[in-house]
């Protein structure tokens, strides 16, 4: 596979060729909390709150580097308010307080100093539906470049993205068709190809394949294995064979009638999903709520 | 499914229905609706006929290239045609810049709070307001305060207020209709208010602006009543030169040969309504089919 040229640090990591299918957790006693050492997201203590209406509560969690982290739960239990809270995309909902804290490589993105426009340039956003902007494949990919002040070659950079996207080689014949004119899933491509094409270090995905066919789905899982050499990925899924196909990591959600949005579980997924915890993440991945 | 569904088919007739008299009350509907739309019609084609009869023999070269005279033979439609163009121009581009400007600030920058509020609803109002009261404050503010006179620049000035709220009424909704998925993925990307605004969100509303901005021109070209008010109602036999020049537009001219007593002179403005007619219609059209072609598809 190429490798997406755009990340000047950890040459190191980006060197390993094989796709890591089942990650090596470290050994933890089972049930301590989970602490991710030198996590490269790091939310601390957050809360959310939609007007009056809280979404997410006091959740701490460490998402770790170059790992794709897995948020499952039952819907309407804030993974995606919480997905949204670590590049503060809630914020462009009015009426939307926070509390906590959300660490990136330790600064935190909530801090008044921090402009968010950077934090997102930071931490890209790949949304559930694809949705390319109605341009030239070309356009779609260089928007956020440009205007986070790209310097270099630009066609160098439209191809390094679409190769890391695994797109390059079904559209290269022409990069000025619109990215409309693409199938679902590669337009869902062509949108992550756009926000690798920014260099961030944090990919968060909000069910990503669930407006994709099975065949699609499987790609852009192969996919995000090959981004995770380079990234640190969050990914929100309904579905949990994919959460344990894919992820090194998983976290569970759930909203009761105490409080919503709470983190019950976190662990590397394979423990997660063989040797639960807690009795209501048990419940959930064996189907019997939800 | 069972075999013994015939007890659904064979059970008490609980339905009573008659499909005569329902068949019936249908085709009246049908019938009632044609001949609604009929007498719309009908009635539009018997004055256009009417017009074009009336202004057979008058619609010639010399009518476009004539001015005002008091000989119908040799008046013709020059400077109002002229003035309509030239006061339009100024029109749109006061009223364009500052209703766009008026939507964006509206719907992307300005809270939900009571002030947007009140504006909005004075907004709606203003749209409504009957087009008199627009002459009667242009010709306070603009002819009078302004010292602008009864010229160009004050017919404009009047114009661009009175087609002001039906822009910033049509630039929001198309700003609206940019779905929220396209600034999701802008803002996602790194990018600020301002350049998601300014590369996404006024690039996919332009053909509604656009739609929006010649119906507004369609409605301003049409407009007597303010025009009256500041006193366009004038023999102007010359072109306005400059913007303070004093000036008259097609339906001021119309509405000036109509009030004559000869009956050239009602023929004159026949010709005079044709060409105003066409002109309206090319501007309708040129917007329907930039509201079908350029619709953005997301
Ligand atoms: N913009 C909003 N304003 C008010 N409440 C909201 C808003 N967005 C989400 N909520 C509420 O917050 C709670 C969490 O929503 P969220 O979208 O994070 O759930 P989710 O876990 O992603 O669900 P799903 O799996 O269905 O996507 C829900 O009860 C939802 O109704
Ligand atoms: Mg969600």
């Amino acid at each position: 596979m190429i490798k997406v040229p755009l990340k000047k640090a950890d040459a190191e990591e980006s060197t390993v060729e094989a796709v890591v299918t089942q990650p090596a957790p470290a050994e933890l006693p089972k049930d301590a909390p989970m602490e991710i050492l030198d996590p490269a997201v790091e939310v601390n203590n957050f809360s959310l709150w939609y007007g009056d209406f809280q979404a997410v509560t006091d959740v701490s969690i460490g998402f770790p580097r170059k790992k794709i982290t897995a948020v499952i739960g039952p819907s309407g239990c804030g993974k995606s308010t919480l997905l949204r809270g670590v590049n503060r995309m809630n914020e462009l909902i009015g009426g939307v307080r926070t509390q906590g804290n959300v660490l990136l490589e330790g600064t935190n993105i909530y801090a008044d100093t921090v402009d968010p426009v950077e934090v997102r340039r930071r931490i890209g956003m790949v949304f559930q539906k694809p949705n390319p902007f109605p341009r030239s494949i070309r356009d779609n990919i260089l928007f956020g470049a440009r205007v986070n002040g790209y310097q270099a070659d630009e066609d160098e950079l439209v191809e390094a993205a679409l190769r890391g996207a695994a797109l390059w080689d079904e559209v290269n014949h022409d990069l000025k068709q619109s990215g409309l004119a693409l199938s679902g899933g590669q337009q869902q491509r062509l949108c992550i190809a756009r926000a690798i094409a920014v260099s961030p270090e944090v990919l968060l995905m909000d069910e990503p394949c669930s407006a994709l066919d099975p065949i699609a789905t499987l790609k852009i899982e192969d996919l995000m294995r090959e981004l995770a050499k380079d990234f640190t990925i969050i990914i929100v899924t309904h579905n949990m064979q994919q959460a344990a196909r894919v992820s090194d990591y998983t976290a569970f959600m759930l909203s009761d009638d105490e409080s919503r949005g709470k983190l019950i579980e976190f662990g590397p997924t394979s423990d997660l999903f063989t040797n639960p915890t807690d009795e209501r993440t048990e419940a959930y991945i064996t189907g019997r709520f939800g | 499914m069972s075999e013994d569904t015939q007890t659904v088919g064979r059970s008490e007739p609980i339905f009573k229905a008659s499909m005569q008299w329902r068949r019936i009350k249908a085709h009246f509907f049908v019938v009632l609706g044609l001949l609604s739309v009929l007498l719309g019609v009908v009635t539009l084609l018997v004055l256009l006929a009417d017009v074009i009869i009336q202004s057979t023999g008058w619609l010639d070269w010399q009518f476009f290239t004539s001015f005002d005279s008091r000989f119908p033979e040799r008046a013709g439609i020059k400077a109002a045609l002229f003035g309509t163009l030239y006061m339009m121009f100024f029109t749109m581009l006061l009223a364009v810049p500052i209703g766009v400007m008026s939507a964006i600030y509206l719907e992307e920058y300005a809270g939900d709070n009571w002030f947007t509020q009140f504006i909005q609803v004075n907004i709606a109002n203003l749209a409504g307001v009957p087009s008199i009261v627009y002459g009667l404050l242009g010709l306070q503010v603009f002819v009078r305060w302004m010292e602008m006179g009864r010229s160009v620049l004050a017919g404009s000035c009047t114009m661009a207020l009175l087609i002001l709220p039906i822009i910033i009424v049509a630039s929001r909704e198309a700003i609206r209709a940019v779905p929220p998925s396209m600034r999701e993925a802008s803002f996602a990307l790194g990018a600020s208010k301002w350049e998601t605004v300014r590369h996404h969100v006024l690039p996919y509303a332009l053909p509604g602006m656009l739609t929006g901005a010649i119906l507004a021109a369609a409605r301003a070209i049409g407009e007597t009543a303010p025009l009256i008010t500041i006193g366009a109602l004038t023999f102007v036999p010359f072109l306005p030169e400059h913007p303070l020049d004093r000036f008259t537009v097609l339906p001021i001219q119309i509405f000036n040969w109509v009030s004559r007593a000869q009956s050239e002179f009602h023929e004159l403005a026949a010709a005079g309504i044709i060409v105003l007619l066409v002109v309206l219609i090319a501007l309708n059209s040129v917007a329907i089919y930039l509201r079908q072609r350029l619709r953005t598809k997301y």
